[in-house]
């Protein structure tokens, strides 16, 4: 901080304090503030409760997954961090600040949130230099995110004449112009090919290294495996689950080992000796719950019982994913058996939405 | 954020859209073309044999005036005074005309359209003061006496109920009347208009009228020439001259005041075309804002700019530039190129001076300019196209129509242009509406009920309320 100057020539020495002191013009690293912070979020569009007490954190230096059925809450959590809808209830910082009170927002917070608003008439590169013009940026940076973004050549065509996951890529451009710390991404995988996602998922990654918070939203768990790793899941307007994904898979994965056995009533005798709850599945093949692989094999071993394969479940993000979201789709087909007998919480009551009381225990208030 | 900032966004926003500049220019050519078709298409010929092209009587300062009298006079050299009693002043078959005049002159020479100084009755405005044609002094509501006093360039006008007791009119100072001048009564009777106006035409129509006065009593203190009193109509009007011993009885028709000419001849008529290059242009200003809205780059305007109100307020400084520079390049080109071409076609179009070609032609680009904000105001309250252009065209456009083009009747197109935004084009009139000359004074003759800034205030309140309206919702609206 520079002292305030004094004395007879006041005016111009700030003048002069003021035009040499100007900040830099993009923030070249990541803060170490950079950080999203939604507490208790609430928001009634009518009668639907969009947002019932969304709260989570999202980190710098990685990316953090968001994500939950269509009509979860994300895409309205989203908004209202960026300041663009109102919260009836609760908070939304970006490094510790309101949206409405940073300065050239797009040099804090970067955001995806919709492809498609684009002029079509108007070219990729002109769609990011009237960004980059409202944030004092000049037309070098609108060359920098283009060739960040891999679409040099497309630059100066009609947007309208894009192909989705150009337009993806456009978006991902815009929301690098100002460098910022925090990116926010609504649905970037929609659209894109095979090659596509593949690069979406190496920028991503690579800008996570850098030391950003990255909040990338998806309805489809598929998409984050192997990009995010921590997750926060939502369901009807709130959280369902708030966790690193290695967690998720452990807990969702339960402690069932798979066993294959010429010998099938003599290691379930065992086993079921040991503690364990055991089921018959195949002719020669048990399923085990309550003990350990490695503690399973070692009993077997000490008991002489022959067995072919042991092996322990994992269960994959999806199906983690689709149980703890089972509760709150809102609206989906016929329910298909599933084998899956994993369970992270006490059983939720299967009731249907009950909208006229939105107040009551609700599913995902129960899985929480 | 600077709001310069803003503005360089809104700007790159605006030239990066092709149809969009391609719109600008678009706006420009119909507000010339449609004054030139209306140009090329109109034509004054001499009409048979014999047949000459319409002249204009020009008075001393250059514009359009009517001089037609009876002139009972003589020549009086230097300073004078004179002074007569106007007993009687009746009309013809169609009654007394509320400005027949009937008093005292003093003209530069017989010529018309020559400077002259008057004292008179008048019909139903009591006694006046009027001077090279457009100056007009009111005095007492009734007196039959008479004075007019000349000393060097300033004359004085005075009028008496019993030739005792005199009221002072006014003093004016006329340049231009010679030492020796013509001095004199006289008689005149403006013609009746009468206003005709069917779906889609207007016109005026004039019949003559007559009044006579008697004149007595005449006294004049000054160096008079050594003609005796002479005298008859100036013009081809009719009216005569009776002398009695020291008594005239004098009759005459025509009417001694500005011409005002009506939207055919009026310069504004090369600018007909501004309705249609204000459509265009409004139709841009609601697309700036709707265009955003229907594809939800609005969430990328204000996620960049949070401050939503100067957001609007940098967006309505493009689009008022826009539409007020191509306004004044539209009207700048219409105005010269079109009167060339009408007077080229033998029409009659009144000179106006310089300060009026620059009102004209600033006024019909700030009214466009201000016509874009409403619309990019509107366009932001409503956020659909369809409906805020055809509220933007029915408030403005459809009003404007109306009543010029004759479809309303008058009266119901003057509260049109009183309360709609078409008010706005008043800022076009270079037609003047004097209160001292009888006249159709509709909208479909060019003449609007109010002045040409007020007018053009009125689509400011407009814009104002509109502009305000939409600042209030985009700031509680989510986006």
């Amino acid at each position: 901080m520079l002292n305030e100057p004094t004395g007879p020539d006041l005016a111009w020495r700030r003048w002069l304090l003021r035009v040499t002191t100007r900040r830099p013009a993009v923030p070249t690293v990541p803060a170490m503030n950079a950080t999203i912070e939604v507490t208790g979020l609430r928001k009634r569009f009518g009668r639907t409760l969009a947002l019932d007490g969304m709260t989570f954190t999202v980190a710098p230096g990685q990316i953090t997954g968001f994500v939950g059925p269509n009509g979860a809450g994300k895409s309205t959590t989203m908004r209202v961090i960026m300041g663009l809808d109102r919260a009836d209830e609760g908070n939304a910082h970006i490094g510790g600040q309101d949206y409405h009170q940073l300065r050239r927002p797009m040099t804090h917070v970067g955001a995806l949130l919709d492809a498609g608003a684009v002029h079509p008439a108007r070219s990729g590169r002109n769609h990011l230099l009237w960004q980059a013009h409202s944030q004092g940026l000049g037309a070098g940076r609108v060359t920098e995110v283009l060739h960040l973004t891999g679409l040099d050549s497309a630059a100066r065509r009609r947007a309208g004449g894009y192909s989705l996951g150009m337009r993806q890529r456009l978006g991902i451009a815009g929301a690098m112009l100002g460098d910022p710390p925090v990116l926010l991404l609504d649905e970037p995988f929609n659209g894109l090919d095979p090659e596509g996602i593949h690069w979406m998922r190496g920028f991503l990654r690579g800008l996570a290294a850098e030391g950003r918070a990255i909040l990338v939203s998806s309805h489809l768990m598929s998409e984050l495996e192997d990009t995010a790793s921590h997750l926060v899941v939502v369901g009807r307007g709130a959280v369902v689950a708030d966790t690193s994904v290695e967690d998720l898979i452990r807990s969702a994965s339960g402690d069932r080992v798979t066993l294959r056995t010429s010998a099938r009533t003599d290691a379930m005798n065992q086993l079921a000796a040991a503690g364990a709850t055991v089921a018959a599945t195949e002719r020669d093949t048990i399923t085990v719950t309550g003990l350990a692989a490695e503690r399973i094999v070692a009993l077997l071993n000490h008991a002489g019982v022959p067995f072919s394969e042991v092996s322990a479940h994992r269960a994959s993000l999806e199906e983690a994913y689709m149980e703890l979201t089972r509760d709150t789709v809102e609206f989906r087909g016929a329910p298909v058996p599933s084998s899956l007998s994993v369970s992270l919480s006490p059983p939720a009551p299967a009731s249907p939405p009950a909208p006229s009381s939105p107040s009551a225990p609700s599913a995902s208030e129960v899985a929480r | 954020m600077s709001f310069v900032h803003l503005l360089r966004a809104e700007w790159t926003k605006f030239r990066t859209v092709p149809s969009w500049l391609i719109g600008a220019v678009v706006a420009i050519l119909v507000l010339i073309l449609i004054g030139l078709v209306s140009a090329l298409g109109s034509h004054a010929v001499a009409a048979g044999p014999g047949g000459r092209p319409r002249q204009v009587l020009l008075g001393p300062d250059g514009r359009p005036v009517q001089d037609d009298f009876t002139f009972v006079r003589r020549t009086l050299t230097g300073d004078g005074t004179l002074t007569v009693r106007v007993p009687a002043l009746t009309g013809g078959e169609t009654g007394l005309e509320q400005w027949a005049k009937a008093g005292l002159m003093i003209k530069a020479n017989t010529q018309p359209g020559s400077p002259y100084v008057a004292v008179m009755r008048t019909g139903a405005h009591g006694a006046r003061m009027q001077y090279d044609f457009s100056g007009d002094i009111a005095g007492p509501a009734s007196a039959q006496w008479l004075r007019l006093t000349r000393a060097g360039s300033h004359f004085t006008g005075y009028a008496s109920s019993d030739g005792s007791t005199w009221t002072r009119i006014g003093t004016v100072t006329v340049a231009g009347i010679p030492a020796t001048a013509s001095a004199g009564m006289f008689v005149t009777s403006p013609p009746v208009e009468v206003y005709e106006q069917h779906f889609g035409s207007a016109e005026g129509n004039m019949y003559p009228t007559q009044a006579t006065a008697t004149f007595d009593d005449l006294t004049v203190a000054g160096a008079l020439g050594a003609d005796d009193w002479q005298g008859g109509p100036l013009a081809d009007t009719p009216g005569q001259v009776t002398r009695t011993g020291d008594a005239f009885t004098v009759s005459g028709a025509g009417n001694i005041a500005p011409n005002h000419p009506d939207g055919n001849n009026a310069v504004e008529r090369t600018l007909v075309g501004t309705f249609a290059g204000l459509t265009v242009l409004v139709v841009l200003g609601v697309l700036f804002v709707t265009s955003e809205y229907r594809r939800g780059m609005i969430r990328t305007t204000f996620a960049a700019s949070p401050g939503r109100v100067r957001v609007l307020a940098a967006k309505a400084v493009v689009v008022g530039a826009v539409g007020f520079v191509a306004g004044a390049i539209g009207s700048a080109i219409a105005l010269p190129l079109c009167r060339h071409v009408l007077i080229r076609n033998g029409n009659l179009v009144f000179a106006v001076t310089t300060g009026t070609e620059v009102r004209l032609i600033l006024g019909t680009a700030a009214a466009i300019a201000v016509a874009s904000v409403l619309a990019l105001a509107i366009g932001t309250l409503l956020r659909r196209s369809v409906g805020a252009v055809a509220a933007v065209i029915v408030l403005i456009v459809l009003p404007y129509l109306l009543s010029t083009a004759a479809v309303v009747p008058a009266d119901a197109a003057r509260w049109l242009l009183r309360l709609t935004p078409a008010a706005t084009f008043a800022v076009q009139q270079s037609v003047t509406a004097y209160h001292q000359v009888e006249g159709v004074y509709t909208p479909a003759l060019g003449f609007y009920p109010l002045s040409p800034w007020s007018g053009f205030a009125v689509l400011c309140l407009y814009a104002a309320v509109a502009f305000g309206l939409a600042a209030v919702v985009v700031r509680r609206r989510d986006a």
